[in-house]
């Protein structure tokens, strides 16, 4: 789906600053890039498609603009992967307070 | 509204916009070029503490149990010196409506908006006081923007910063996302003109009194429970308000033996508004990066004068490193049963090497707890250090570098807490101090404010001026 109507939820991003506009203070590597922001709303246009430039009423009634990148945006982030590294952790505590080791 | 919205401009209106946004005027407590009336601020801005146990009462907020964490301890005594091994105790602060103790802060500052007439709450927080804040402007029917330091250049988060805008989000929050660099705090500005909300900053004295029902809370727990106070209290330490709050309410209670340590990870060499490093610490809070600027320069925060004055309370100073606060939550895990984000547990791995050093009739208590689950988890978060290039390593955590690796120490008797010179960070807040405001002579007024400030006395400040160069 790569339109979104009237009242659809997504997620728009805007160019805050532009690299000249940064703050003096930032570090060379920050300066060479913008300074950008992300934030969802409600779609207030009839119609958009993914790139227009839009304008969204957030779920708290203020009103915010940017491209529109993603229509029903949700989270990705999970329990990661299997880190193979942290399973000796408790295997080794439970090891030591079942009295295999005494270390003075 | 004004229009001219250029960085410059929008900065200059800064102490107006504030005025406007927080509801105090600073000004009042101004007394010389440095000093600055610190406990009339904290008494005539605030609220009295039994004030604050009702307000926090009113939502939910506090009363906490305090957990004894036997195995932990049996462990410590194991490793420790025959004799020694402090009994650890942790304060279950995700018990907590929005899952830690910013919950605390958040309910005095929203309350406040509330009862000043305020349509909303923003805060500029990439951490749990975004769901504090969020969590209690929904109970208290406020509308809340959360402004949040989230991606790099590439559009990558830390998978802990992404769930906390998704908790915040779930909790009725407009989120506001930004990319890498100190400007957030323009923006910060921006939506406060352009809204009128109230400025929930950490570093009101809201939002620090906040914090003072806890440290009340852990004297008069243990009072009940052990008949005296901790010997002990570990506070995770990043911008102070957890560290300077605590202290104040066991000093409230009169807990005046009580040994305050704080506690950070050693984030050392990673620039804290740098694109390429943000993504390559593993900690988003409760580090160096956060821990030292804040107690060495104080008013570096969004207010004029920032409540939160960690050097003010600390006895001791300690870091450990990223790889021995995830063995430690792993091990809370495993042999306490309690999963517990990682971040609250910076000062558990301090506690846990400080009680080895401690007889075995002490207590070392851990302030805080936060909540854990997706993204907010060891695993994710790990996950998120290999895949940025950071070796994983089991091995000696004294090898670890910052930004290059991340070591699980190959045994708990590893886990070492190593002390930061306290009087390094005093010196170095007053030199910030006359760097910043560019006062060339002290009064007796700022001296006697900078011994109390840095915890010191009026000799090592006037020592420490003569180092400097400054006339007294």
């Amino acid at each position: 789906m790569d339109y979104a109507k009237k009242g659809d939820w997504v997620r728009i991003h805007s160019i805050v600053l532009t690299p000249d506009q940064r703050a003096a203070q930032v570090p060379e590597d920050t300066k060479r890039v913008p300074l950008e922001m992300w934030t969802k709303g409600f779609l207030i246009a009839d119609e958009a498609k993914i790139g227009d430039t839009v304008t969204v009423e957030t779920y708290i009634g203020r009103k915010a603009s940017g491209n529109l990148i993603e229509i029903n945006p949700y989270f990705e982030h999970d329990f990661g992967k299997c880190i193979p590294e942290l399973l000796y952790i408790g295997r080794q505590l439970r090891g030591i307070l079942e009295g295999g080791e005494r270390i003075e | 509204m004004n229009n001219d919205i250029s960085y410059d401009a929008v900065m200059a209106r800064k102490k107006d916009i504030m005025k406007q946004a927080v509801g105090i005027d600073y000004d009042e407590f101004e007394t010389g070029g440095i000093a600055f009336d610190y406990e009339r601020m904290m008494r005539e801005t605030g609220y009295s503490l039994q004030e604050m146990q009702e307000i926090q009462r009113e939502t939910g907020v506090g009363n906490t149990p305090i957990l004894e964490l036997k195995n932990l301890t049996k462990l410590a005594r194991q490793l420790a010196p025959k004799g020694k091994g402090a009994r650890i105790f942790i304060k279950d602060e995700a018990s907590n409506p929005s899952g830690s103790f910013k919950a605390r802060r958040a309910a005095i500052s929203v309350y406040h908006a509330k009862k000043l007439g305020y349509k909303g709450v923003i805060a500029a927080t990439s951490g749990n006081y975004g769901a504090g804040v969020a969590s209690q402007a929904a109970m208290r029917g406020l509308k809340c923007i959360i402004v949040q330091e989230c991606y790099d250049s590439r559009g990558i988060g830390q998978p802990e910063i992404i769930e906390k805008a998704r908790k915040c989000e779930a909790l009725g929050a407009e989120v506001a996302q930004l990319s890498v660099g100190p400007e957030l705090f323009y923006t910060f500005l921006r939506m406060l003109e352009d809204t009128g909300y109230f400025n929930a900053s950490l570093y009101t004295p809201f939002g620090i009194a906040g914090v003072e029902t806890l440290g009340y809370e852990i004297a008069m727990q243990f009072r009940e429970r052990e008949g005296r106070d901790p010997d002990v209290v570990v506070a995770t330490n990043a911008g102070g308000g957890n560290l300077t709050g605590t202290a104040r309410g066991l000093i409230k209670a009169g807990a005046l033996n009580t040994q305050i340590v704080g506690a950070s990870v050693n984030l050392k060499g990673l620039h804290m508004a740098s694109d390429k490093q943000f993504n390559r610490k593993s900690f988003t809070t409760g580090h160096t990066g956060f821990g030292i600027p804040f107690a060495t320069w104080p008013d570096r925060s969004d207010v004029p004068r920032s409540a939160g004055r960690p050097l003010r309370y600390l006895d001791r100073y300690v870091t450990v490193n990223q790889g021995e606060v995830f063995y430690i939550t792993e091990a809370l895990a495993q042999i306490e049963g309690i999963e517990r984000g990682p971040a609250g547990n910076t000062s558990l791995a301090a506690a846990f090497s400080i009680a080895q050093e401690l007889d075995q009739d002490k207590i070392v208590l851990v302030q805080e707890t936060e909540y854990t689950g997706a993204g907010k988890h060891i695993q994710p978060q790990l996950t998120f250090a290999r895949e940025n290039g950071i070796q994983i390593i089991i091995g000696n955590p004294e090898e670890e570098i910052p930004g290059e690796n991340i070591i699980l120490p190959e045994h708990p008797g590893l886990i070492k807490a190593k002390d930061i010179d306290l009087n390094k960070l005093r010196k170095s807040y007053i030199k910030n101090c006359i760097d910043i405001t560019n006062v060339t002579s002290f009064t007796n007024e700022d001296v006697k404010f900078l011994a109390e400030d840095s915890k010191s006395n009026t000799e090592f400040v006037i020592d420490t001026l003569k180092e400097l160069g400054i006339r007294v």
